[in-house]
């Protein structure tokens, strides 16, 4: 094939992504390298303050990337386990197959904002279902305003929203597996438990592990919920990195400390996630 | 032990079910209510809790002056954003797919895959990171709080997903379809409008109807890039969500916000069961 043309197929695309991102990444860099904020909006040169100030005496953005990385690993293996468990009750007979499957994939067409507002209304301490439902046992939790709880209800609205997202990605994969090893293992005599450990799970691996890395890129977004389920508090209990960013340069405009953050947290999670990927590929794919 | 683990199987389909349904049925009740049935106590069951009244939903369709939330331009708004920007990606997306599966890059180092790593992983990216520099990069170039703004961010945030999906579903359309067009004599730009593209309709769906999704769910940079002029849905959604909160308009406008995007949800279930999108999502 002609050399020239693959390059008129690639470069529409990777030009417009450059072209919109390039400016946002080393104005970021450069932003973090200055004292921008509401009273000094301007892009003067300090050197590396902010990253000493980051490294020195913000243990709170710290506190909430350890924050995140709890809430996030925390929901996505749930969502995880709960995601197989459905697909795999879905994926062959089942009475009704496709009513369950429209059900369950519903929740990630939903905007997590607007679910978000629903289910403030859901868990109000006196006016919502959950604690009036609960009052017959003769208690109220404090969904939101509890630090600890507060955090599980976070990870409630997020594994109903996100669910759908892992038991899509998997079913699919169910479905797409080759139909030999199946039969095999049935003329073997294998029962259901041992089927699923040595043929579903081991076919399955590489589609999980794509899944699990996907929803924790997106979890560790984790954004939307927190700022309308409880506004990163009571306190910063449910405050994640993303959510302090925004407090630092949004609410504060302290700017220049913000894109330090930013471009702080950019490089830990694009490390972190190469290795995950990389720890996830050896102990799911064992030769 | 067989009957009892169907038992089991239809306990957990149906208390999932139940997860699923809860908020909407709960959202659906509350917009039938009035202040007196919100905060007098829990109620559930319009006419035995409570009685119905349409206020919730008749403030959606009156002019803000007169009390409503006036929710149809920014439905039209957001419609507008995603459509666009998923158009975009995906034709951008799709290009840039065809040309990281058929043919070989090298750049230096940099490889077919490496080129397709840099376009998924701009998903790493958190709104958050990206939305101070484009407030800054907007308001100069006098693009903030309008909708090509929006669209050209949401760009960013959906042509991954669509290069993500079209070059696994291209990896699986066999080479030889392209090589006999060309040697029935199509030029590359034919080959692959006339032969590949009309193989990929299953992929091309999938790939549309995620853009669609996670453009249409995106909160984060219309609520920090747009403030009065444009706005788009979740945001005025959640601008309801203020101190003496209105229960009724605020549950029928996310109901009314969320619908369209259900019917996704039958499309892509229509595919997976036909088998199409297995591939496309693998």
């Amino acid at each position: 094939m002609n050399f020239k043309h693959k390059y008129v197929f690639l470069f529409p695309g990777l030009f417009v992504l450059i072209g919109i991102l390039i400016f946002p990444i080393v104005f970021t860099v450069r932003l973090s390298l200055s004292g921008w904020n509401s009273y000094n909006p301007e892009l003067n040169f300090i050197g590396l303050d902010n990253y000493v100030r980051l490294f020195t005496e913000d243990p709170r953005f710290w506190e909430a990337f350890f924050r995140l990385t709890f809430l996030s690993v925390t929901t996505v293996i749930l969502q995880y386990i709960i995601g197989f468990a459905l697909a795999l009750m879905v994926w062959r007979d089942i009475k009704f197959k496709r009513f369950f499957r429209v059900m369950f994939l519903i929740p990630m067409m939903t905007t997590p904002v607007i679910m978000t507002v629903i289910w403030r209304t859901f868990f109000h301490e006196s006016l919502g279902p959950v604690n009036d439902l609960l009052s017959v046992f003769g208690v109220a939790p404090k969904w939101l305003t509890d630090p600890a709880l507060a955090k599980i209800t976070v990870i409630i609205v997020e594994v109903w929203q996100w669910t759908p997202f892992m038991f899509l990605l998997l079913l699919a994969g169910l479905l797409s597996l080759p139909k030999e090893p199946f039969l095999a293992a049935a003329i073997d005599g294998a029962g259901p438990i041992r089927k699923f450990v040595y043929v579903t799970f081991p076919l399955m691996a590489p589609i999980s592990i794509g899944a699990i890395i996907i929803r924790l890129i997106e979890a560790s977004k984790i954004m939307d919920t927190v700022f309308v389920l409880t506004s990163g508090g009571p306190g910063t209990s449910t405050e994640t990195s993303t959510f302090y960013i925004f407090i630092r340069g949004l609410r504060e405009f302290q700017m220049g400390y913000a894109a330090t953050l930013s471009f702080t947290y950019l490089i830990i999670m694009i490390i972190s996630l190469t290795i995950i990927a990389k720890v996830l590929t050896k102990l799911m794919i064992k030769d | 032990m067989h009957k009892l683990y169907t038992f089991l199987k239809y306990s957990f389909v149906a208390l999932w079910t139940m997860f699923v349904v809860a908020p909407f049925l709960w959202a659906l009740s509350t917009s039938f209510k009035d202040f007196q049935s919100v905060t007098s106590k829990v109620t559930y069951i319009p006419w035995v809790d409570f009685k119905p009244t349409l206020e919730g939903w008749r403030v959606l369709v009156k002019s803000p002056a007169r009390g409503g939330v006036d929710i149809i331009e920014p439905y039209f708004n957001s419609i507008f954003v995603t459509c666009a920007a998923s158009a975009i990606s995906i034709i951008l997306g799709t290009l840039a797919a065809y040309a990281l599966s058929r043919f070989t890059f090298k750049a230096g180092f940099v490889r077919n895959n490496d080129i397709t790593f840099f376009f998924i992983s701009q998903r790493i990216m958190p709104p958050i990171v990206l939305s101070i520099p484009f407030f800054i990069f907007l308001s100069t170039i006098g693009l903030l709080d309008s909708l090509l703004g929006l669209v050209v961010v949401y760009i960013v945030l959906l042509m991954p997903i669509a290069v993500w999906i079209m070059v696994d579903f291209f990896n699986r359309v066999p080479k030889e379809l392209d090589e006999t067009a060309l040697i029935d004599g199509c030029n590359p730009y034919q080959a692959f409008y006339k032969v590949v593209l009309p193989n990929s309709i299953p992929g091309l769906i999938v790939a549309g109807m995620f853009c669609i999704i996670f453009g249409w769910i995106d909160f984060f940079f219309a609520f920090i890039l747009t403030f009065t002029e444009v706005q788009l849905l979740p945001v005025k959604v959640v601008a309801l969500n203020s101190s003496v909160t209105p229960w009724w308009s605020l549950s029928a406008s996310a109901l009314v916000s969320v619908a369209p995007l259900i019917i996704v949800a039958f499309i892509v279930e229509r595919y997976l069961s036909k088998g199409n999108l297995s591939g496309a999502l693998k």
